[in-house]
């Protein structure tokens, strides 16, 4: 099997005495799409951009398509885009002279006018940057991360500020990036975000990762399935990290006492829930 | 690409982005004009006058076009994160800089002839009696001031206060170098301070060439000094390089 994309290993990353980034442990598989979902503030933006080579760490292990991110190579930056926080291309240059220029600097780029169109920007290519909305300026950011034809996009919170559409279009742009096997690393403090795009979320909080897994699977370590059914009229309801003990152990003295658990319900917690449990405390 | 064709690449899109910056063309290129034209319409045709005009306004040239611009560009590129961008892709920095740079560079000789054209087909100042001393100073001040607007872009904190951070340098470095008037007749003082800046050194070396014919060697000295501050913007200007804003 091919090494994975992105490997990161306890990595740390300290602003003064303020620690930003305490002990970070993933791996991103090539062709994944993975989402680092968290409030603002916990460490995403830092852990990102480390491994595209702005910042350096303070401890700890990063690997990005085999290398060290930190040494900034220029192999390692023509596999790479980036779709960075903040939007901002030169002003006073058009959409197509902007994906035009930025094009030139990789060794097999895509078609210009074709990345152009993929983001939805196709009716605005001789517009000049300063005149676009937020929402068409960061369209161009995505070109601009598009158009070198990278192996690895990272996506740092890439439709914040989106309108509805904007979001669907960039959406779009992200399935067509897994449908063409392109890695993608994505940060979002959008759940339907991450549960709608990513294969596998980590859920980060105060600079550490709380949860990992798909975003159907990701279960919080205290809550867990919530099993509930109405008796004599009532609702019971309750919390187990273990369904199927609590299930048969329900069912069994429904049965001994020949009563039918009526409207019986097992839901698995939503992502929302898990979420907002984890990240709960941010709130104070 | 190469990094050569791209830097060549990065050099035409800084042509193009020039002209289509009105203001920023008009600070660097139209101020220093419009101050030569008033000012010696000031000193109608006093040929002494104009002798010192015109070289002096040659090295305020040299200077908008590279102090000034430097140091507004860069904290414009950091605030818009322009520059951060351009460092997420393959472009090599080395070839960034190189257009970037040789932007700028382009600006300075552009302004200089200019200048110099004008003071010989409006005021009948001669020609330059010495070409070679002509480039060689002009190089100098546009290292020198190069680097240094480089430097100062660091301590800009936005774009917003650059204006007065560049003009807090600029005019009263103006005022003392012997653009309008030679720096002879100042204050001690003031003269000790212009004799130890650059754009005196830059502006008298630029009269030798245009006025004197004296010739380099004349002006060993101030070439001196002007080598100084640009060895010592270049240590300032590559140490304390940011490719963002701070805070950002």
């Amino acid at each position: 099997m091919a090494p994975p994309a992105i490997e990161v290993s306890d990595l740390r990353k300290s602003y003064g005495s303020v620690e930003a980034v305490r002990g970070i442990s993933f791996a991103v598989e090539r062709g994944e799409v993975f989402g680092l979902l968290g409030p603002n503030g916990a460490g995403k933006t830092t852990t990102v951009e480390i491994l595209e080579g702005y910042r350096d760490r303070s401890a700890g292990e990063a690997r990005v398509l085999g290398q060290d991110p930190a040494r900034g190579e220029r192999a390692l930056k023509q596999r790479v885009g980036i779709v960075l926080q903040s939007s901002g291309f030169y002003p006073r240059l058009t959409v197509q002279e902007a994906v035009a220029h930025v094009a030139k600097a990789y060794p097999a780029p895509r078609d210009p006018a074709d990345t152009i169109s993929q983001v939805g920007l196709q009716e605005s290519a001789d517009v000049r940057s300063n005149k676009l909305s937020g929402g068409q300026k960061r369209r161009l950011d995505l070109a601009l991360a598009l158009v070198g034809d990278p192996e690895l996009v990272f996506l740092d919170e890439p439709t914040t500020g989106f309108d509805p559409a904007a979001r669907r279009t960039a959406w779009s742009v992200v399935r067509t990036l897994r449908d063409l096997g392109k890695t993608v690393l994505l940060t979002t403090h959008y759940l339907d975000e991450a549960q709608a795009l990513a294969d596998r979320v980590a859920i980060v909080k105060d600079g550490h990762i709380v949860a990992e897994g798909p975003p159907g699977a990701l279960s919080p370590s205290s809550a867990g399935y919530r099993v509930s059914y109405e008796s004599q009229g009532r609702r019971v309801e309750h919390q187990t990290a273990n369904p199927t003990d609590l299930l048969h152990r329900l069912t069994g003295d429904a049965l001994a006492r020949g009563e039918r658990l009526d409207a019986l319900e097992v839901a698995r917690p939503t992502l929302e829930e898990v979420y907002l449990e984890l990240t709960a405390e941010d709130d104070r | 690409m190469s990094p050569m064709a791209l830097a060549w690449q990065q050099f035409r899109l800084e042509r193009k982005l020039f002209w289509r910056n009105p203001s920023a063309a008009f600070f660097s290129f139209v101020l220093p004009l419009a101050l030569l034209l008033l000012v010696a319409s000031v000193y109608g045709g006093d040929d002494d006058q104009l002798e010192i005009l015109i070289p002096g306004i040659a090295g305020l040239s040299v200077m908008a076009t590279t102090f000034n611009a430097m140091a507004f560009n860069l904290t414009f590129l950091r605030e818009q994160g322009i520059l951060k961008r351009l460092r997420g892709t393959p472009m090599p920095t080395t070839s960034y800089l190189a257009g970037f740079l040789g932007s700028a560079v382009v600006n300075a000789y552009a302004q200089v002839l200019v200048v110099v054209a004008i003071g010989h087909l409006l005021y009948d100042v001669s020609w330059p009696r010495d070409w070679i001393a002509l480039i060689v100073f002009t190089g100098a001040g546009v290292l020198a001031f190069g680097a240094l607007g480089i430097a100062l872009s660091h301590a800009i904190p936005n774009f917003d206060s650059a204006a007065a951070y560049v003009n807090a340098i600029f005019l009263p470095v103006m005022f003392i170098s012997g653009v309008f008037y030679s720096a002879e007749s100042l204050p001690p003082a003031l003269e000790a301070a212009a004799e130890a800046l650059p754009l005196k050194h830059v502006v008298d070396g630029l009269s030798g060439a245009i006025v004197t014919g004296a010739g380099l060697g004349e002006h060993l000295g101030g070439l001196a000094v002007v080598a100084l501050w640009a060895g010592a913007g270049a240590v300032l200007a590559v140490r304390g390089f940011r490719w963002e804003s701070r805070g950002a």
